[in-house]
C-alpha cells in the first residue's frame, strides 16, 4: 500500500491510499465532528455533519469526509464559514427531531445552532443508522432495520429476533446519538406485543429444512 | 398462501438474493399481498435478513403487508384526469364498493387506490381494474363495469 501526501488545514499529511479524509485528519489530531461514523462499521455518509471542503483540480466542493478517499495533493479545509453554516443547519434540523440529545446539544453550542429554528417534531431518531448497522455488521443478528422512507422512515425491531437477542446484548443502545431511550422504547413495544405463535402454518414453515445458518 | 407456491416462485428465480424484489413482486401478484410467513420463507431461503426485506417491502408502494382484495381498482386523479372529472369517477367507485382509497372490502373482493397519472391522459378519466384500462369512463358506466369482476 502506497502513501499519499495531502494537505489538511494547511498541514502536510501522509495517509495510506484508500483511507478516508476523516482517518487522515484524525491521525494528525485534526478533529472533524461526526455523528453516524463508527470505527467498527462500514462508512455510511448519513448525517453529513463531517462535511469538509476539498479542492481538486481547481474546483472546490463539499464532501463527506468519512466517505471521501484521500488523493494525492488534495487540499482539504475542515473549517470555513460555509462549513459552519452547513453544520449549523444540519444540527437545527436534527434538533427538531431530537431536541434533548446531549451529543447534538454539544455540537449546537459549538456551531451556534438554534434549537427552536424548526418546529419540533420529536421522533428522537436522526436516521444515523448506527443501531441498524451495528446489529447487522458486528452482532450479525439483524434484529432491527429501517422501515418506510423519507419523513416517515423509522427503526423497527423484528420482534422474534429482538426478544431472543436484545436483553442479553443491548450493545447498540449506547451508540445512539439521540438517546438510547428511543431504541429501548421501540424494543419494549415490540416485546409487549409478541407475535401470535402456534398457528399451524407457522409451525409447518419453521420445521421445513433450510440451509445452515452461516455465522 | 402455501409454502410450495412460495418455494416454486423462489426456484423460478434460482433462489438468488439478487432477485429478491422480483420474487416479492411475483408473490405479491400471485397472492395480492405479502403475508409474514411468506417473507420469513423468502428470508430463510435467500438468506437475506428479515430486517432488510421489511425495509424494502415498506419502501415501495407496490408491496402490501396487509390483505388486498382479489381485484385491484386504481382511479387516476392526475391533473388531466382531474379536469376531466376524476373526482366524480372516484366518488362513484367509492359508493359502489363501499370503501375509500387505501382500503379493502370485507369480502376481499376489491381494493381501491388512487394514482397520479398513468401516462395515458388522452383517455382520461381513467380507471384501471387488474391492469385493464377503462378509458373515458363515465360514472354511469362504472357499476356495470365492476359487475364483470367476481
Ligand atoms: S441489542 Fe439487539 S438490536 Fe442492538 S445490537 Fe444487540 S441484538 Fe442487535
Ligand atoms: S435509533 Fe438512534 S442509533 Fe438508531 S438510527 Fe435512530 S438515531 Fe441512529
Ligand atoms: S459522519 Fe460522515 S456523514 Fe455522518
Ligand atoms: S392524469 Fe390520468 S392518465 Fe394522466
Amino acid at each position: 500500500m502506497s502513501e499519499v501526501l495531502l494537505q489538511i488545514d494547511g498541514k502536510e499529511v501522509s495517509a495510506i491510499e484508500g483511507a478516508t479524509i476523516l482517518e487522515a485528519a484524525r491521525s494528525v489530531g485534526i478533529i472533524i465532528p461526526t455523528l453516524c461514523h463508527h470505527e467498527k462499521l462500514e462508512p455510511y455518509g448519513g448525517c453529513r455533519i463531517c462535511s469538509v471542503e476539498v479542492d481538486v483540480r481547481g474546483r472546490t466542493s463539499v464532501v463527506a469526509s468519512c466517505l471521501f478517499p484521500v488523493e494525492k495533493d488534495l487540499v482539504v479545509r475542515t473549517v470555513s464559514k460555509k462549513l459552519d453554516r452547513i453544520r449549523k443547519s444540519l444540527l437545527e434540523m436534527m434538533l427538531a427531531h431530537a431536541p434533548d440529545s446531549e451529543q447534538l446539544q454539544v455540537l449546537a453550542q459549538e456551531y451556534g445552532a438554534d434549537r427552536e429554528r424548526f418546529g419540533k417534531e420529536a421522533s428522537f431518531c436522526i436516521h444515523c443508522g448506527l443501531c441498524v448497522r451495528y446489529c447487522a455488521e458486528v452482532k450479525k443478528k439483524d434484529a432491527l432495520g429501517f422501515i418506510d422512507r423519507g419523513a416517515r422512515k423509522e427503526i423497527c425491531f423484528i420482534p422474534e429476533i429482538a426478544s431472543r437477542e436484545c436483553w442479553e446484548c443491548k450493545e447498540c443502545f449506547p451508540l445512539c446519538p439521540t438517546s438510547a431511550l428511543q431504541a429501548a422504547f421501540v424494543l419494549c413495544k415490540a416485546l409487549s406485543f409478541p407475535p401470535e405463535t402456534g398457528s399451524q402454518e407457522e409451525v409447518n414453515i419453521s420445521t421445513l429444512p433450510v440451509r445452515e445458518q452461516n455465522d | 398462501m402455501n409454502v410450495e407456491t412460495i418455494d416454486q416462485i423462489i426456484d423460478n428465480h434460482q433462489c438468488e438474493a439478487g432477485s429478491l424484489i422480483q420474487i416479492l413482486l411475483d408473490i405479491q401478484s400471485e397472492n395480492h399481498w405479502l403475508p409474514k410467513e411468506a417473507l420469513e420463507r423468502v428470508s430463510e431461503k435467500l438468506r437475506v435478513p428479515l430486517s432488510q426485506i421489511q425495509h424494502i417491502t415498506t419502501f415501495y408502494k407496490s408491496f402490501s403487508l396487509v390483505p388486498k382484495g382479489r381485484h385491484e381498482v386504481h382511479v387516476c386523479v392526475g391533473t388531466a384526469c382531474h379536469v376531466r372529472g376524476a373526482q366524480r369517477v372516484l366518488d362513484t367507485v367509492q359508493d359502489q364498493i363501499g370503501i375509500k382509497p387505501g382500503e379493502t372490502d370485507v369480502d376481499l373482493k376489491f381494493s381501491l387506490e388512487t394514482v397520479n397519472c398513468l401516462g395515458c391522459c388522452a383517455l382520461g378519466p381513467v380507471m384501471v381494474v387488474d391492469g385493464e384500462y377503462h378509458g373515458n369512463i363515465a360514472p354511469a358506466r362504472i357499476e356495470e363495469t365492476l359487475k364483470n369482476y367476481e
